[in-house]
């Protein structure tokens, strides 16, 4: 099938999933995957601000402040080794 | 799990909680329809509504697509697999729902029907060029979401010629489902549903953006917050309808920001475009006939649309008598109001749509929410050794 | 068309009644076994009840319990009761990361037998092999049962072997039967939870049902998960001999995974459970893949894994003799039993909710939306 198939990676997984629908992705990006393909991609700026909306409510409140939202451990962007490849039917 | 499980985290949760509850004018009713299976599920699975002020209600609205599939539609699939001897493709939430003569597809399959589960339509695809010598039919359904994928593998089909190949298309969309729960049966129904926003659907607004609800705000004066489907991300939009209840806006607002944009996905939009069309009206179980409301294959792409291709006709069945899934998708009823609720209408033996799928109303509230209507029972004194 | 649901007089005589909940009962006449029959979820049990236990009735089969206590003729009692499990396999695909048909089939009633408290001694082992079956692969599945045989230290016994015809089996079908002692005063039975009880789990929920997963045809991603297939009896007599008679329960959490486990336990013993959703260990692959799949790890099949009930006051020790076992070095405690006439298992999550953990009505599919 002429699909863009990419592989994704989460929490250790990898799997093949179509890119045909992000078509602009490329490697290192985050995407939202369902039913076997990537719907959209997820945009890591927009992510942090959400987050820091999130938090933002401690400074309405006596409490300390919360503590730096934790990096998760430094994990490979998405898919560092493998290219967005293309297969041939 | 990055971008995941920040957005589940506990503290965090807390503390918008906390911001809810101060903010929930207590002489008030706040009523709020979350309009995404995702939606349900996550409320559900992480215990959202315990972190809500008793006077802010989620009501699950009719954003399960097989909750709205009609009997009929099903039996069709069914009776495709069973007497055509198709290869009948399906995800795997329809195999349980039970459909006319006591069947569904599973119960189909036991018959001798050669019914498989896929988890995507691509999967399908590949098993019609595999078994060139068979006619495989993929039962697609869904929202804006899997639709999609669906178009990607009808527009493979054609180009690449897999003749034995063919859909059988329920898909549906989601804004004429939103302004039929906001018209309402009648003028009674909707003060009793009173329904003050909408959470707006996280994956189905990757791809149609967050323009298509503006109109939803702006005709009928209601705010729409499109969320993200982690729990954190539903909390925050919770809190956003507040604000703008208690502002007294009507606007559209995205919390899910990461993902959707205005216009939305527009490589999906344009495939969607090309392979189907809009069908003049569609019944949609719970919802009653809804004009424009769903799509079927084009017809250049016949040869790949199963209700032509086997001359396929659609049959209307009823819902039981006492089932109320149609008053509970629009909000106007909960599940516990209902008669057979949790003693004829389980998971099990599910009688009416609401129940068939684990992110209906009524499965869901069964599943992970029955214990609310009873009296609490104390969690014991001892404390846990670790 | 025929309307398939009860009258609406039934429906409201049905309702009118105080909240039971309606069970279909199984069309003995023109129902058929489907997928959901296998599963280890309500439907199962529903044909062991409504089928099999009125046909062949007796008092052990009615216990419900994983295995049976006998008694000998001639034997005393008081130095020790046989016990006997029996347990078919059926896994698809028959190889996978961390086992095979072979090992699972030993392992499987080894851990029947001892989630009883017995010692298993012997095991017995059938196999239906279908028509055109490879040999070299039925040697690598003998290799494997032999392996993890000699490992437990419980020889097979007897064995028989029957051919069926090229589609009328899967390949090769696996049925095994344990036979064991259970030592006089140890009577463990998914029945004896008592309220105030602490429930410990043995390690990492979802490994064997994803390492499983894996390698079906249709989900085809790497991951390093293996199956956690392993024979627990001497964990069990690890925990036996740390805390004689403070042991009320055990079930290893197969199909249906834990979720099951524990509801089968609640209303054996007709109590309720909360449990800490933060306490559970799972591996963050086990749980990546899950999210990926759309599917929930408490309700993943594990086959190297034990719950335990047991007093409060053994909790700590029953603990330590897990984390001392190569088997429960991830052990924790996961929850407490408590009064509920509803028998709900109950949940805490990591977000700060509480919900249901519900039996399964038959196999988990995954979910689309």
């Amino acid at each position: 099938m002429e699909h863009e198939q990419g592989l994704i990676e989460l929490g250790g997984i990898r799997k093949s999933i179509s890119l045909a629908l992000v078509p602009e992705a490329v490697v290192g990006d985050y995407v939202i995957v369902h039913v076997g393909h990537a719907i959209g991609l997820l945009d890591p700026e927009e992510a942090q601000r959400t987050l820091d909306i999130f938090a933002q409510l401690e400074r309405f409140q006596e409490a300390p402040p919360l503590p730096q939202m934790q990096p998760l451990a430094p994990r490979p962007p998405l898919e560092s080794t493998q290219p967005v490849k293309e297969l041939t039917p | 799990m990055k971008y995941i499980d920040e957005f589940r985290d506990g503290a965090l949760a807390r503390q918008i909680a906390e911001r809810i509850a101060a903010e929930a004018d207590p002489a008030q009713r706040y009523r709020f329809m979350e309009f995404c299976g995702g939606h349900t599920h996550a409320i559900s699975r992480y215990g959202v509504l315990e972190l809500l002020p008793e006077n802010v209600r989620m009501i699950h609205g009719p954003g399960c697509p097989v909750c709205v599939l009609p009997i009929g539609r099903l039996d069709m699939a069914i009776d495709l697999a069973l007497h055509q001897r198709v290869i009948l493709c399906t995800y795997g939430d329809t195999l349980r729902v039970p459909a006319s003569e006591q069947l569904s597809l599973l119960k189909a399959k036991a018959r001798g029907a050669d019914i498989r589960m896929v988890y995507s339509a691509a999967d399908a695809l590949q098993l019609a060029q595999q078994n060139p010598e068979r006619e495989v039919v993929f039962f697609a359904i869904g929202f804006e979401t899997t639709t999609p994928p669906t178009a990607l593998v009808i527009d493979a089909a054609a180009r690449q010629g897999v003749a034995n190949f063919s859909v059988l298309c329920n898909h549906v969309l989601t804004p004429p489902a939103i302004r039929a729960i906001l018209d309402g049966a009648s003028a009674a129904e909707r003060a009793t549903a009173e329904i003050q926003g909408f959470v707006g659907p996280a994956h189905v607004s990757i791809v149609i953006g967050s323009d298509p609800y503006a109109r939803f705000a702006r005709e009928y004066r209601k705010p729409v917050v499109i969320a993200g489907f982690e729990p954190l991300d539903v909390l925050q939009a919770i809190l956003m309808l507040l604000r703008q209840v208690n502002e007294g806006r009507a606007e559209v607002e995205n919390e899910f920001t990461r993902a959707v944009s205005p216009g939305g996905n527009l490589r999906a939009q344009a495939l969607m475009e090309q392979v189907f069309e809009l069908r003049p009206a569609f019944e949609w179980r719970g919802l009653g006939s809804l004009a424009h409301s769903a799509l079927q294959i084009r017809p250049a792409y016949r040869q790949h649309d199963a209700e032509h291709r086997f001359g396929l006709n659609y049959r209307s069945v009823a819902d039981h008598k006492s089932c109320e899934c149609g008053a509970i998708l629009r909000g106007v009823k909960e599940p516990r109001e209902c008669k057979i609720f949790g003693t004829v209408c389980t998971p099990e033996n599910p009688i009416g749509s609401c129940m068939v799928s684990s992110e209906g109303a009524c499965a869901a509230h069964y599943t992970y929410g029955r214990f609310r209507d009873i009296p609490l029972v104390p969690v014991a004194a001892e404390a846990l050794t670790a | 068309m025929k309307d398939e649901s009860p009258s609406s007089a039934e429906a409201d005589s049905a309702a009118a009644a105080p909240k039971k909940n309606y069970v279909r009962p199984l069309d003995l006449r023109r129902g058929r076994i489907d997928m959901g029959h296998g599963s280890g979820g309500k439907a199962a049990t529903q044909l062991v009840q409504e089928l099999f236990l009125p046909e062949l009735d007796n008092p052990w089969l009615r216990q419900n319990d994983d295995g049976a206590r006998l008694e000998l003729p001639g034997f005393d009692p008081a130095q020790g009761r046989l016990v006997m499990a029996c347990d078919a396999h059926v896994v698809s695909p028959l190889f996978f990361p961390g086992g095979d048909l072979g090992s699972l089939a030993v392992h499987g009633t080894l851990n029947d037998v001892a989630m009883l408290g017995a010692r298993p001694l012997y095991l017995s082992a059938t196999f239906i092999i279908e028509e055109g079956f490879a040999l070299a692969d039925l040697q690598r599945i003998a290799r494997s049962m032999g392996q993890a045989a000699r490992a437990a230290g419980v020889p097979v016994v007897t064995a028989d072997t029957k051919v069926v015809e090229q589609g009328k089996g899967d390949g090769v079908f696996i049925s095994t039967t344990g036979v064991g002692v259970v030592a006089p005063g140890v009577h463990i039975s998914g029945s004896r939870a008592r309220v105030g009880d602490a429930i410990l789990l043995s390690g990492h929920v979802g490994d064997h049902g994803v390492a499983v997963l894996s390698q079906r045809e249709s989900l085809a991603f790497e991951t390093q998960i293996e199956s956690d297939s392993a024979a627990l009896h001497t964990l069990v007599a690890d925990m036996l001999a740390a805390a004689p008679g403070a042991l009320h329960a055990l079930r290893d959490p197969t199909r249906g995974g834990l979720a099951t486990a524990l509801n089968e336990i609640a209303r054996q013993s007709g109590v309720g459970m909360m449990l800490q959703e933060a306490a559970i260990p799972v591996r963050p692959q086990v749980e990546a893949a899950c999210e990926l799949l759309g599917l929930d790890p408490l309700y993943v099949a594990n086959e190297g894994k034990l719950v335990a009930i047991c007093a409060p006051e053994a909790a700590d020790a029953l603990l330590a003799a897990l984390r001392a076992h190569p088997l429960g070095r991830d052990a924790a405690c996961i929850g407490v039993v408590q009064a509920d006439p509803h028998q709900f298992v109950q949940m805490q999550t990591r977000f700060g909710g509480r919900r249901v953990v519900d039996w399964l009505s038959a196999e988990q599919l995954p979910r689309i939306c």
